[in-house]
């Protein structure tokens, strides 16, 4: 057996309409452009059907609200880690944040839901780059370990000081007119940020980001101050969690420390992880398998965190390349044995 | 008085929960969060043998401290030796081990009443007017202990000199016959066996809960990031800023400001000095 295992290999071959669709042809005939856009339409139609599937479980429902706000924090999660190369394990910080400041927006100066969505989301986004900017100088490891003290810091501040409601949170916030503005709100939004990001790192700023992941001295040295683009790239996936955060807050019309909590950190990185890291649409895949487990398993309590925590790790150690990875690989090639 | 008292003995605290991590990360570059987590475990492991198995206190901490080391060792044998050198993952999986030991700990074993293990010695003392418990003063001298044994384990023993090796430059130890994969599970069993340590000692002073684990893991990197990574002497010195800066906003501002004072620390360290108060950036330093 281990013979036969040596005298043979796997051999992956691009398939021929993979191939031929990559140029210019794209548009040659409609078999390839189907090829192309299947993927991309099946993900938009999935999402937008998918409230009208979901009509007789209103349960359900709003499970689906949430995984879109957990995907908008695992795109930007994505794109912070596998194109600019930080690792943030504080998406909780962009949730709480966007919470408050939607919520204060909303109650004391009255401002309506439509306006306090789009406000959280930048001053939101520029609050956590402020917070995060001293951190920017450093490389990975640092910068994980000082953002993954932010969410817990913030809230222990609230808690302490007994600012923005303390314990008791922020109430009364205006909901969404229907639930179906809600669940529409959030797939569009969702849908936008990931087509646009997904746009945005093949652009030039994109080849930026991907310099300053890959070899930071090599960025610097041509003279490109690295730190702004940190920045940059802080705000934007900052701004992705403070539109989740902020929707968020009006849906249960109400902003409070538990959006601090530890799962708004860990479930974006898991999604992450499982769904494919640097693919963009692979954490939205993954916070689709896993939101509904964790609402399966919220009776357990805490064991649900670990339980993704194992399936985390069970991901990054046997299959790290996640599921979209493997999907594309599927998708676009072909692969069969040949003897050596 | 009492604040320079205190303040040692809160210093002694923050570098006895931070050795564990700096030396892991000295030796084989792993973040590794899972360091709180570890903590915790130890405490919890104790705490199990002693009321659960009714097995004296001595021979409770000696297997707690045995059994967390080799939990610490197989974590890196059998799951982080496969993602080695990816930092990204490194750090995602060493987290989510200790998020899946913490969490699962809160969920399977530490909930209803408190936890807590007993002082090794009751009773106080008068140090100059202010009356200090004799824990408190093990805590200080243990963790003199500790830096001292430590020191010279890794100056004065074959193994301790492979890991100073293999943390200095890690191709020439290759070249010179030492195996960095044995050598890094020998770090990462060694750091977990002083977080064991450190949790043993202090947490008598207060009960086991599963918050400590983020907390131990938070102080852990307030001071290793202010004294530079990796380096000894910083982190020490930096146990003793962190600390002081503690027990004096503790005393003038009031208990609320404490939490502050760590990220404060981080942030100013990485405004002034990135590199830490002892970090050399370019320079061939001794990581261990």
């Amino acid at each position: 057996m281990a013979k036969a295992h040596e005298s043979r290999r796997k051999e992956r071959l691009d398939r021929g309409v993979k191939v031929r669709s990559d140029g210019v042809y794209a548009v040659a005939s409609w078999r390839e452009m189907a090829f192309l856009l299947g993927p991309r339409l099946l993900l938009i139609a999935g999402l937008m059907v998918m409230p009208l599937v979901l009509w007789p479980a209103p349960y359900w429902q709003k499970v689906l609200t949430i995984i879109c706000i957990y995907s908008l924090l695992a795109i930007g999660f994505d794109f912070l880690a596998h194109y600019v190369g930080l690792v943030s394990l504080g998406g909780a910080l962009y949730i709480g944040v966007g919470a408050y400041i939607s919520a204060l927006l909303n109650t004391e100066m009255g401002l309506p839901l439509w306006a306090t969505i789009p406000l959280a989301t930048v001053l939101g986004g520029m609050v956590c780059t402020v917070l995060l900017w001293p951190c920017l100088p450093l490389r990975g490891v640092y910068f994980a370990i000082v953002s993954l003290m932010f969410p817990l810091l913030a809230a222990r501040l609230i808690e302490a000081f007994d600012i923005f409601g303390g314990t008791d949170g922020i109430m009364g916030l205006d909901g969404f007119p229907n639930k179906w503005s809600e669940m529409y709100v959030l797939i569009i939004c969702l849908l936008l940020a990931l087509f646009a990001l997904r746009r945005l790192v093949n652009e030039d700023v994109g080849l930026v980001f991907r310099g300053v992941k890959d070899n930071d001295q090599s960025v610097k040295a041509s003279g490109i101050d690295i730190t702004r683009y940190k920045a940059l790239g802080v705000f934007i996936a900052s701004s992705l969690g403070c539109l989740g955060g902020a929707c968020l807050a009006h849906i249960y019309m109400w902003a409070g420390i538990s959006q601090f909590a530890l799962d708004f950190s860990i479930i974006p990185i898991a999604a992450t992880v499982v769904g494919g890291g640097g693919t963009l649409a692979g954490p939205v895949i993954g916070c689709l398998i896993l939101v509904p487990i964790s609402e399966l398993l919220r009776d357990f309590g805490t064991l649900r965190i670990a339980v993704y925590a194992l399936i985390l790790m069970a991901f990054i150690v046997f299959k790290s390349e996640g599921l979209m990875s493997y999907g594309a690989r599927k998708y676009n090639q072909f692969e069969h044995w040949v003897e050596i | 008085m009492d604040i320079l008292i205190y303040g040692v003995i809160n210093s002694a605290t923050l570098a006895l929960m931070a050795l564990g991590f700096t030396l892991v990360y000295g030796v084989s570059r792993l973040p590794n969060f899972a360091h709180g987590a570890l903590y915790v475990l130890a405490g919890y492991i104790c705490w199990l043998l002693l009321n659960r198995l009714g097995l004296p206190y001595i021979l409770a901490i000696a297997l707690a401290l045995g059994l967390v080391a080799v939990v610490g060792g197989a974590m890196y044998q059998l799951i982080l030796v496969r993602i080695r050198g990816m930092s990204i993952s490194e750090i995602i999986a060493s987290y989510a081990i200790g998020l899946a030991i913490l969490e699962g700990l809160r969920w399977g074993g530490l909930k209803g009443g408190t936890f807590t293990l007993p002082a090794f010695l009751e009773g106080s003392v008068d140090i100059a007017g202010v009356s200090v418990d004799f824990q408190r003063i093990l805590v200080v001298v243990l963790g003199a202990l500790l830096v001292g044994l430590l020191y010279f384990f890794v100056n004065h023993t074959r193994l301790g000199l492979a890991l100073k090796g293999m943390a200095q430059d890690e191709r020439a130890a290759l070249t010179l016959g030492i195996d960095s994969d044995r050598m890094a599970v020998a770090s990462m069993a060694l750091g977990s066996l002083s977080a064991a340590v450190a949790a043993l000692i202090l947490l008598p002073l207060g009960s086991i809960v599963v918050e400590a684990g983020y907390h131990v893991l938070i102080m852990a990197v307030a001071v290793c990031i202010v004294g530079g990574l990796g380096s000894w002497t910083g982190a020490i010195l930096a146990a003793f800023v962190i600390g002081f800066a503690q027990i004096l906003t503790t005393a003038y501002l009031g208990a609320h400001f404490q939490v502050v004072v760590a990220i404060l620390a981080i942030i100013l360290t990485l405004i002034l000095r990135p590199s830490g108060l002892f970090g050399k950036q370019k320079e061939l330093e001794e990581r261990v």
